[in-house]
């Protein structure tokens, strides 16, 4: 059982992998100029919930097999990814904002925040590679 | 360096460090010299501008002085220093026997000569002038800075001609370098050296010539503001030779040198000026002063003179360099006893008349005067610190906002515009020429901003203006720091596009109530005539309630016909090449239709609005073309998309926390970036007496770069007031100057970076700006950070390029660049603050700082603005911890103007501010240039009922009185006077009780006080002299701007009183401060 939860969390961390590379791609053409600060805005504001549904499930997912190291690990993340979700002014487009992109370094905050979450999925990763592998061997 | 922070006794000391750096800096100038001067050598060869005569002598003896100099400036200095105190008589001859050193064979003769004859105010001015010609930049350093922060602006355009060659230009006609000096030091100059105006004369002179010049300045110093300019004319050349010696030691006087001496030589200089030091010249001389247009002069001059190796230096130097030496008028200057106006601190607590008489001008830049000449005008483009930190880190010390601010479109009464084939651009970052650029030779060209070195087009190397081929560096191009290009066709994406205008109008039940659209269509008819435009010119109309009309405008019809959509959940346009029709050819049926417009829906009981369908047909209509959209609105839109709820609730008004000031839909600013896409702009007038949520309504101008209009209740009985202010607005509006499909890109020198931008527009990607439509009212503000230390650059270059369709279907480009000086230390930084533009940027911050977090911390921040940065001040810059609250003179009104925005209706906390009224206020802050601003934060009071001609302005035959400038406080209000406030979108007038009968009846024209009637608006033209000169002075400042204040006339009973009132700001109201506590507040947080 255990193995099948985190051959899941394995594949979806993948998938967040994938579009944290997914965001930094987009990010840096925007600042490269390559693509306008609109359809950057609207490429990324597709995949914000996407992002945040795959982080909660895992995140849900680990306090349900009462893994509380990874889920102690994970909250606080998910929780930054739902804060801002909410937090979302009502006038705004969605996360990212095309009219504020470009103010007060919103660009390279985003930029940031894409980086550190990489680097957390990862990790995650790893940790999840190395717990299946177990639970396999367990197994 | 540290230096500002010690004490002044240890000046000398720690300016003998900054010399150090500089001497440093200089030698290792000096050793790149050669190679650079090499080049600028052959290209002065190539040139052949005849210069071949040098006088070897001179050369041969200066350059060994000069070199040595460095070294030995220790001990000069002292010397140098007891001058600049004296500035006496002794102090000449000290100062007199200095000079030699630097020129030795000229220096004999000019001295011993000159100074004889002179009479003794003469001797004074010889004295000073050698002193000054000595380290020029240290001893007046004073007389610099007062200059820049002088009220009145250097006017001296001489002086920067005295650099060059004075003398000669004095003595020989021919030469255009002259600086046409008329002192009688001068002309004796002349004498002595008669012959030929040998460039050794001159050379030597500017020495002593320029003195004389500057003279009167310079003895005037402390009180007056002697410009900038005249010093450095005078000084610079004599300044490098002996202002080694000066230099170190001496506490003040070195620093100036220093970086005098740094900036021209050193930092600026890659090419040419080193040429000269090699080839032995002064330094002075290799100041590199010759603005283009001498040049040629230089040239010609020569063919009979020896023409020595100066001319010859300035016929290959390319004019621009002189930019890159500055003047710095450093903060060494702390330890002396002359402190300049510009560096002196000001103990706010004490000085209670600090707000001058005249209006506040922009502070000049500390550039070469011949540079300065060229920069951009303050009105178009502002640096909130004209002395451009030279690290973030300083920047941060500073706690002051970096920033720019444009007013881009502005009209211009002369605008040079060029038609060319090729624009000239930098092969890298696209920077457009300008006068800032290097030529490094007749070919080549230097970027300002990346600094890449590009060829000289073919083209360009012919002068239009002059018919003259070979000189690039006098093409207007290079000559003028505003210019506009017609653009060749790369720079469309599609054929120009005809001027489209689209009127909608609601005309629900309230809206005709309030009457506007009889106004509105009468004031359109008027001037359907003046509507810039062609005949390409398109123009449509759309009304709306709860339902869509469009009008069919189609020719042959006998009169429009009105189609009704009422589907507006799924808006489509019918007979779409009808709705838009070609004005001059359909002009009859237009105007039928607008008067019958206002008569078609009176008896119309439809109450609900479907203002987001409206939009949405009126983008469908438009997109194919662009455009403006006009969209009256009078309520709420309560049906379809983008329809709102009432979010005000006057109750909590009080509280400046729950005040909605952001959008409550993100549905007007989508459809606002949709217009954008389209080159669509909508222009949003609001004329409504009840909460119409302007916060997200404005979003629809604010994305597409239109313009907000707000009439708060209006009514045409009701409120005739407002009637006016519409039919003016109305008519500037629909008459002014327009710009389609433009784009905006701001570019700066490498390092610099924007990172927000203020105003009306959508920022499409890192620098560029999507305008839709641009208009001349319109100013926009940018913040900026240091992102990599600004080292071994003297100056900085802002450029800004608006790419717009006329309304004649012509593709242009405007194009203004600014340069300013970057500093080092901290005092610097605060002697070159603009407190007006500062004061604008902080407004603009605070907007955004209300929008996203809360009223309450963007007034927090502002306070905060203050406090940091004089705290700044009185911990890094002021050496001895006085009591009281001590402000740099540069920042003297900042806590004022402060002051004024926390009372301003943007920022001001209380029950009687209605939110959209607030919101208003902030798209205004967001979208006014600065004057304007500024005017409306900290209106302009003047005494009017006893304008007198003394001092009086005349312009064209008419007299206009100046009256001083009055502060806003009740107390100098007295009741036998009349006040005017002027407070740029409207006036008032007060008339006090016991004003004089004379004024109520010469110029209200009423028999006595009690008979002025309530809603006086307009002053009687009488035959009066008191008449004559009020009404001269009220339409002189109304000229001054484009929009039509009106003037309200109040006496102690009218309702106005309380907005009158209102605009007092140095004194207490009910809910905040008066000046003179909010000063106290600060001294408390700053001295915590």
């Amino acid at each position: 059982m255990e193995s099948v939860v985190f051959v899941f969390s394995l594949i979806d961390c993948c998938a967040l992998i994938f579009l944290s590379v997914y965001f930094i791609i987009t990010l840096s053409d925007l600042e490269c100029d390559y693509i306008n600060a609109r359809s950057c805005c609207s490429k990324l504001n597709k995949w914000v919930v996407p992002e945040l549904i795959g982080h909660t499930i895992v995140t849900v997912l680990m306090l349900i097999s009462l893994h509380w190291f990874i889920f102690l690990l994970n909250f606080p993340v998910a929780t930054w990814n739902i804060y801002r979700f909410i937090m979302v002014p009502s006038g705004n487009l969605g996360v990212f904002d095309p009219t504020e992109i470009h103010n007060r370094g919103q660009l390279k905050s985003h930029m940031k925040e894409a980086m550190i979450k990489l680097g957390f999925h990862l990790l995650c990763f790893f940790m999840y590679l190395y717990s299946m592998i177990l639970a396999l061997i367990n197994d | 360096v540290h230096g500002p922070k010690l004490p002044s006794i240890s000046g000398a000391v720690h300016s003998g460090n900054f010399f150090l750096g500089t001497a440093l800096t200089l030698g290792r100038f000096f050793l790149l010299g050669p190679v650079q001067n090499s080049l600028m050598h052959s290209s002065q060869m190539l040139d052949g501008q005849g210069f071949g005569s040098t006088v070897p002598g001179l050369y041969s003896h200066q350059i060994p002085t000069k070199v040595p100099v460095h070294p030995s400036s220790g001990q000069y200095n002292f010397g140098g220093s007891q001058n600049v105190s004296l500035l006496s008589n002794q102090g000449s001859g000290q100062t007199l026997n200095r000079p030699p050193a630097g020129l030795i064979s000229m220096a004999p003769l000019q001295h011993t000569s000159s100074v004889p004859q002179m009479l003794p105010p003469s001797q004074n001015s010889a004295a000073i002038p050698s002193s000054s010609s000595s380290f020029v930049p240290g001893a007046y350093p004073p007389a610099l800075s007062n200059w820049q922060y002088g009220q009145t602006p250097m006017s001296q355009p001489t002086g920067s001609q005295t650099n060059h060659f004075a003398h000669v230009a004095g003595t020989l006609p021919t030469q255009p370098l002259s600086s046409g000096s008329t002192n009688p030091a001068t002309s004796y100059q002349y004498t002595v050296s008669p012959g030929g105006p040998p460039l050794q004369n001159s050379y030597m002179k500017p020495g002593f010539v320029p003195p004389p010049v500057n003279r009167p300045l310079a003895s005037a110093f402390p009180p007056a503001r002697p410009p900038l300019g005249p010093p450095q004319a005078g000084g610079p050349p004599l300044v490098r030779p002996s202002a080694p010696p000066v230099g170190p030691p001496n506490s003040s006087l070195p620093q100036p040198l220093l970086n005098s001496a740094a900036n021209q030589e050193g930092k600026g200089l890659i090419n040419s000026v080193y040429l000269n030091l090699k080839m032995g010249r002064n330094v002075g001389y290799s100041y590199p002063t010759l603005p283009p247009g001498y040049q040629n002069a230089s040239s010609p001059g020569a063919p009979g003179m020896q023409s020595s190796p100066l001319q010859y230096q300035a016929g290959p130097q390319p004019f621009p360099q002189p930019a890159l030496g500055t003047n710095h008028i450093t903060g060494s200057m702390s330890g002396l006893s002359l402190q300049p106006e510009g560096l002196r601190s000001i103990n706010l607590l004490q000085e209670r008349n600090i707000l001058p008489t005249t209006p506040l001008q922009a502070p000049v830049p500390n550039l070469h005067e011949e540079i300065q000449k060229l920069n951009c005008n303050p009105e178009l483009f502002r640096c909130t610190l004209t002395n451009i930190p030279q690290t973030q880190a300083l920047l941060n010390k500073a706690k002051l906002p970096l920033g720019l601010l444009l007013h881009p479109f502005k009209d211009l009464s002369q605008l040079p515009v060029v038609t060319s084939s090729t624009i000239v651009r930098c092969r890298s970052c696209r920077t457009y020429i300008n006068p800032f650029v290097s030529f490094l030779d007749q070919r080549r060209w230097k970027c300002n901003l990346c600094y890449r070195v590009n060829d000289v087009p073919e083209e360009f190397m012919y002068n239009p203006v002059t018919r003259v081929y070979g000189e690039p560096h006098k093409r207007p191009e290079v000559q003028n720091a505003t210019i506009e290009f017609m653009a060749p066709s790369e720079y469309m994406l599609r054929p120009p596009q005809p001027p489209v205008y689209l009127f909608v109008f609601d005309v629900s039940h309230n809206a005709i109530e309030t009457g506007y659209l009889t106004t509105v269509s009468k004031t359109l008819l008027d001037n359907l005539d003046l509507l810039p435009g062609n005949t390409r010119t398109k123009i449509g109309f759309i009304t709306f309630d709860s339902t869509i009309h469009f009008y069919s405008l189609q020719e042959g019809l006998s009169q429009p016909q009105m189609l009704i959509v009422s589907d507006i959940e799924d808006v489509f346009i019918p007979m779409p090449e009808n709705l838009l029709v070609n004005l001059n050819e359909n002009k009859e049926l237009i105007q039928d239709l607008l008067r019958t417009l206002p008569q078609m829906f009176t008896k119309s009981l439809e109450t609900q609005s479907a203002l987001g369908p409206a939009l949405q047909a009126a983008f469908k209509l438009m997109s194919p073309t662009g455009g403006r959209i006009s969209v009256f609105q009078t309520q709420l839109p309560s049906v379809g998309v983008g329809s709102l709820k009432s979010r005000e609730e006057p109750n909590q008004r009080a509280s400046a926390k729950d005040i909605h000031l952001t959008p409550s839909t993100d549905f007007y600013k989508k459809l606002a970036l949709d217009c954008s896409g389209q080159q669509v702009a909508v222009d949003l007038f609001l004329l409504s007496g009840q909460y119409s949520d302007l916060a997200s309504l404005g979003c629809i101008s604010r994305y597409s770069a239109g313009s907000v209009y707000y009439y708060q209740s209006y009514h045409h009985q009701h409120n005739p007031v407002q009637v006016e202010k519409l039919q003016k607005e109305l008519k500037r509006y629909l008459t002014r100057k327009i710009g389609f499909e433009a784009v905006m890109r701001i570019r700066c020198t490498k390092g610099l970076s924007i990172h927000t931008f203020h105003g009306n527009f959508f920022v499409r990607s890192t620098d560029l700006l999507s305008l839709p439509n641009v208009n001349p009212d319109a100013g926009y503000a940018v913040q900026m950070s240091v992102e990599e230390s600004l080292t071994d650059m003297p100056v900085v270059s802002f450029q800004s390029a608006l790419l717009y369709t006329s309304s004649k279907g012509e593709r242009r480009i405007r194009v203004h660049t600014m340069c300013l000086p970057v500093v080092t230390t901290l005092n610097d930084v605060y002697l070159g603050a603009d407190v007006q533009a500062i004061t604008g940027l902080l407004a603009n911050m605070a907007v955004d700082r209300s929008v996203s977090a809360s009223l309450s911390d963007a007034r927090d921040a502002l306070v905060n603005a203050v406090i940091d940065s004089l705290s700044a001040y009185r911990s890094s810059v002021l050496s001895i911890q006085q009591p009281g609250l001590m402000a740099p003179y540069s920042l003297r009104l900042f806590p004022l103007h402060v002051l004024a925005l926390l009372k301003q209706k943007a920022f001001q906390t209380g029950t009687n501010i209605r939110l959209d009224e607030r919101i208003f206020t902030m798209c205004q802050v967001k979208n006014q240039p600065l004057i304007f601003l500024m005017l409306m934060t900290h209106p302009n009071l003047y005494r009017v009922d006893n304008l007198t001609d003394e001092g009086a302005l005349n312009i064209n035959d008419r007299t206009i009185p100046q009256p001083p400038i009055l502060q806003l406080s009740v107390e100098k209000l007295s009741r036998d006077g009349a006040y005017l406030m002027d407070a740029g979108s409207v006036m008032f007038m007060w008339v006090g009780k016991n004003c004089g009968q004379n004024f109520v009846s010469q110029v209200l024209g009423v028999p006595s006080y009690v008979s002025i009637p309530q809603n006086m608006t307009h002053l009687p033209e009488l035959e009066t002299a008191e008449s004559t000169r009020t009404i001269a002075f009220i339409s002189w400042l109304r000229e001054q701007r484009p929009f039509f204040p009106i003037l309200h006339i109040i006496r102690d009973e009218s309702p106005l009183k309380s907005s009158f009132l209102q605009n007092m700001i140095e004194d207490r109201t009910e809910s905040a401060l008066s000046y003179y506590e909010f000063l106290l507040h600060i001294q408390q947080q700053v001295n915590k």
